[in-house]
């Protein structure tokens, strides 16, 4: 049914974005880049809840900050390497996305906004709590040291980590878009459309919004751990509430309810309130501000859905004459 | 299973239901039972209690006394989502459609029940789930054709005409196939042609598939000329229960409801 173009562009973006990089960036400018791919992935699990499902989080921040600590502590306490700390990262999340989704998720809507943003609210001080500082390391936070590439690879260690970051994320993306093309990205997409409706379907709508939220805690949660490795630190002040609302709006921005929205929006929050800041270094927030909004005014759909109606007019204008829809299978 | 006879022999028999919502009894105690295999038009004035029955039929409310039977089996405190996979299928007073979906898609969601695939199975595009949606895909066609929705089948169906996504809703309780499809006021907000052609689309439905219809329905006519069976309702109470002749000229039907709205055109 999809044209031979749109089922091309991301491979061919893919490959671009994993060779270009390597050849032309400079250190600093991979780290932005792997950041990009976090936060990629990041913003894919809050997309799962909230673009696809409609349950609003503004509390993701708190599931990337559960990631970054259990990498952090497996590879601070046990010397884990840094790949084996991802299965278990994405575990514990899921685990506790589950948890939280029982009760949470009965809330819905408005109260279920409230109720994530109070846990990002919390989250920098439990990390900080006594009890737990023996393995958080309390305010001082953790250090981990960068893995080198295997195998004698000839990449330092911030190519090597982009490409690691890249080809976890590759995977995630795909997993995902699998998952939402099929039975349950429907079913998720149905409960988030029409509740009730969805009911009669034979959907049942509970186990459906916990089991989507363990999975998005999962997904945001491999992207703490990948964003810990890329930082080298963890602090409670890093997974603060304004992580969550970041993520947000990287969210929108790129595209809700969009598998691709999440890279427009990876790089808008990674690189906007740079930009932010080389205009103004006396107010960057009201850049960014503008900003912000001049996108949404322009691009309602996010970044993803503005490039999908240029993509459209593009390829009706290279082949005017559109073979009509009745003639497919 | 031990109940009456006739009771195991019907697809659905409604065993005196009441309802109460707090001191006001919504139905008094209704028994009526559908036959496999037929049309049975539920009417009644405003207020009569047909859409109370509706809602304690599809699970929506839970009735204060009596019993739901389904192939013999109580529904009775069955949760919602367990309706679809029992073979009852049902649409909306209002149309309620996954509005940003396209029209394949929401009928696609139609036969989720049909499927078992969870999380992982999908995410990983294993044999399972791949079978499942080419058995639900190859499904489409004839439903689509059927309910000549082939021309916009890729389309969303958040914009389209009142009539169109009448139909949709009917291709997606229909895909389930349903044994009991259950029809909440289906021709309200239809014009007079569009009633003509809900009329024409019921019988073509119950000519392709093995089913029983429940017609919850405010338009005499139309519930007069589709249905084997009618029942009617007054007060929460059964009035009349009958074939379409029978209950045209019972007294209480006459008195309650015709009598009323002279040319029976609600």
């Amino acid at each position: 049914m999809r044209n031979g173009v749109s089922r091309a562009a991301p491979w061919a973006f893919l490959i671009a974005a994993a060779v270009l990089p390597l050849l032309l960036a400079s250190d600093y400018q991979l780290f932005q880049l792997t950041m990009v791919v976090v936060y990629a992935v990041a913003i894919l699990g809050l997309n799962l809840v909230t673009g696809f499902n409609g349950q609003i989080s503004l509390g993701h921040g708190a599931f990337y900050a559960v990631g970054a600590y259990v990498t952090a502590i497996m590879m601070d306490k046990w010397d884990a390497p840094y790949w084996a700390t991802l299965p278990v990262s994405a575990a514990i999340c899921a685990g506790v996305g589950f948890l939280l989704g029982l009760p949470a998720l009965r809330l819905g809507g408005l109260y279920l906004a409230l109720t994530t943003f109070a846990l990002a609210v919390a989250t920098p001080q439990l990390l900080k709590y006594k009890l737990v500082e023996d393995w958080t390391g309390g305010v001082q936070g953790i250090v981990i040291t960068k893995p080198d590439a295997p195998f004698g690879l000839p990449f330092n260690a911030d190519q090597w980590l982009y490409l690691f970051s890249l080809t976890v994320a590759t995977v995630l993306f795909l997993l995902a878009a699998n998952l939402v093309r099929g039975r349950i990205g429907r079913a998720m997409m149905a409960t988030r459309d029409h509740a009730l409706a969805a009911e009669a379907m034979g959907i049942d709508i509970a186990l459906l919004k916990t089991r989507t939220f363990a999975v998005s805690a999962m997904f945001t949660g491999i992207a703490g751990s990948l964003g810990a490795i890329a930082i080298q630190f963890v602090a409670p002040d890093s997974f603060s509430v304004f992580l969550s609302i970041t993520l947000f709006v990287g969210l929108v921005v790129g595209g809700v309810a969009s598998i691709a929205g999440p890279v427009f929006g990876a790089l808008f929050i990674e690189f906007v309130p740079n930009i932010a800041d080389q205009v103004s270094k006396a107010a960057p927030g009201a850049v960014y501000g503008v900003i912000l909004i001049a996108f949404m005014f322009l691009m309602p759909s996010g970044l993803a859905g503005f490039l999908r109606g240029l993509l459209r007019k593009a390829v009706r204008s290279i082949r005017p004459a559109t073979p009509s829809r009745s003639t497919e299978g | 299973m031990a109940g009456p006879g006739r009771d195991s022999a019907a697809l659905l028999s409604v065993n005196d239901v009441v309802m109460r919502f707090g001191g006001i009894i919504a139905l008094g105690g209704v028994s009526f039972a559908v036959g496999r295999g037929q049309i049975c038009g539920l009417i009644g004035p405003n207020g009569s209690g047909k859409t109370t029955l509706f809602n304690c039929i599809s699970g929506i409310y839970r009735h204060s006394r009596g019993d739901i039977l389904f192939e013999g089996q109580s529904l009775s405190g069955l949760p919602r989502h367990r309706m679809a996979a029992l073979g009852i299928g049902r649409t909306f007073q209002n149309v309620a459609l996954f509005d940003s979906m396209t029209v394949r898609d929401n009928m696609l969601v139609g036969a989720h029940h049909l499927g078992r695939s969870g999380f992982a199975a999908n995410a990983l595009r294993l044999p399972g789930p791949r079978r499942e949606e080419a058995q639900a895909r190859g499904k489409l066609p004839e439903l689509l054709d059927l309910l000549d929705l082939r021309a916009v089948a890729d389309m969303a169906v958040g914009g389209m005409p009142f009539g169109t996504r009448k139909r949709v809703e009917l291709a997606r309780a229909l895909i389930g196939a349903p044994k009991l499809l259950l029809l909440d006021e289906p021709a309200g907000g239809l014009n007079h042609g569009e009633v003509e052609e809900l009329e024409r689309l019921l019988r073509l439905i119950r000519a392709h598939f093995d089913l029983s219809i429940l017609l919850v329905e405010h338009h005499m006519n139309l519930v007069m000329r589709v249905s084997d069976q009618v029942v009617a309702l007054e007060f929460g109470m059964k009035i009349a229960d009958g074939t379409p002749g029978q209950v045209r000229n019972e007294p209480e039907v006459i008195r309650a409801y015709l009598g009323e709205t002279d040319n029976a055109h609600a």
